[in-house]
């Protein structure tokens, strides 16, 4: 998807630019077996996560030719749709299965439009909008953040026992963090972190959304 | 010796013995670790100076800076691990709402696979579209 957007949008003066809330290790091979033609960079910190606030994965953040941001964090055009599968058959319902496709198509169809006509497009807002559209943090976002970093030191120098602690600080003063929570959780054969404590943070969620809506016209 | 972790540097320094619960350092590993370089006026970086209070909520002499007195004043948190070896000198939340509400996206370097570094800056001129995902 990211992809077809580079083959499609490059030549207006668009790239895109992935950041892997990961590890090299992990990264590597999708990265190799995608072989994309725009830049892909490892966070095994997740620094650009504390930047931009970002708290799950796809989050997108548009920045303009000037290093202004004309988008700020937001739900890269995913949508709910895995909650709604058969658990097991996998299937999903023809409606959410529409509606899956269609929030990837509208969202899309917004980043090429910005792409194609930069500031005039609808979708670049104006500096006050991105301010008012930041996401709020807190102290206790700030202090968990402090501590992943430290937990992810430890993880990089292979002594697992002495960020165990610092994980669990991260997610307890965190707990909006998908990306603390996933990145630190046990991964099944496919290498997801998808298991029971996953699914019922999930289901905790309620008539809220996993991916929230994006707040732009026709998205389901 | 210690290993302080700030933002995406990390600097090993030789920490100077004091009662307390601080981290006290030299001017030049504070220098080091968080860019803050101990002047007449205060505690500089960039175009900001933080002048240190007198009395006993000073964290600076002449010589040496509390580094964990220095980032509570600045509204900072602060962690290390159990044996106090490893430091996080962290952000506060202020500080990263007020980078994001600027003009300014927050500049960043990484690396690609091979090793390569990127910074974000190195593509002005064109529309970003920085884009978050992970294996998991």
């Amino acid at each position: 998807m990211w992809q077809k957007a580079q083959d499609d949008l490059a030549g207006h003066g668009f790239t895109v630019l992935a950041v892997a809330l990961d590890t090299a290790e992990a990264a590597r091979p999708w990265i190799e077996a995608a072989k994309p033609t725009y830049p892909t960079l490892i966070d095994r910190d997740h620094h650009v996560a504390a930047l931009y606030g970002m708290i799950n994965v796809p989050e997108a953040v548009w920045i303009d030719e000037g290093g202004r941001i004309v988008r700020p964090t937001e739900n890269a055009g995913w949508y709910d749709g895995f909650r709604s599968r058969d658990p097991v058959t996998g299937a999903m319902p023809d409606d959410v299965a529409e509606a899956t496709a269609r929030a990837k198509r509208v969202y899309m169809e917004a980043v090429a439009d910005w792409a194609r006509n930069g500031a005039a497009s609808r979708h670049a807002l104006p500096p006050a909008t991105v301010r008012e559209k930041v996401r709020g943090s807190s102290d206790d976002v700030a202090l968990a953040q402090a501590h992943f970093r430290l937990a992810t030191w430890f993880l990089a120098n292979g002594e697992e026992a002495r960020a165990a602690p610092h994980v669990a600080q991260a997610r307890r003063l965190h707990p909006e963090s998908w990306t603390i929570f996933r990145q630190t959780y046990g991964r099944n054969d496919q290498g997801l972190a998808t298991g029971d404590e996953f699914r019922a943070r999930v289901a905790a969620l309620g008539e809220r959304r996993y991916y929230p809506k994006v707040d732009i016209e026709g998205m389901p | 010796m210690v290993t302080i972790l700030h933002e995406q540097i990390e600097t090993d320094v030789g920490p100077i013995p004091r009662s307390g619960d601080g981290l006290w350092l030299s001017p030049k590993d504070l220098m080091r670790a968080t860019g803050f370089e101990l002047k007449p006026e205060g505690l500089c970086r960039d175009a900001i100076c933080v002048p240190v209070p007198k009395g006993r909520h000073a964290f600076a002499t002449d010589d040496a800076i509390d580094v964990v007195g220095f980032w509570h004043h600045l509204g900072h948190p602060v962690v290390h691990d159990e044996t106090r070896s490893v430091w996080v000198l962290g952000t506060a939340a202020d500080s990263r709402r007020q980078a994001l509400e600027s003009a300014e996206a927050p500049d960043f370097t990484l690396p690609d696979l091979d090793g390569r570094p990127h910074r974000l800056s190195d593509y002005r001129g064109r529309k970003v579209f920085l884009v978050s995902w992970a294996s998991w």
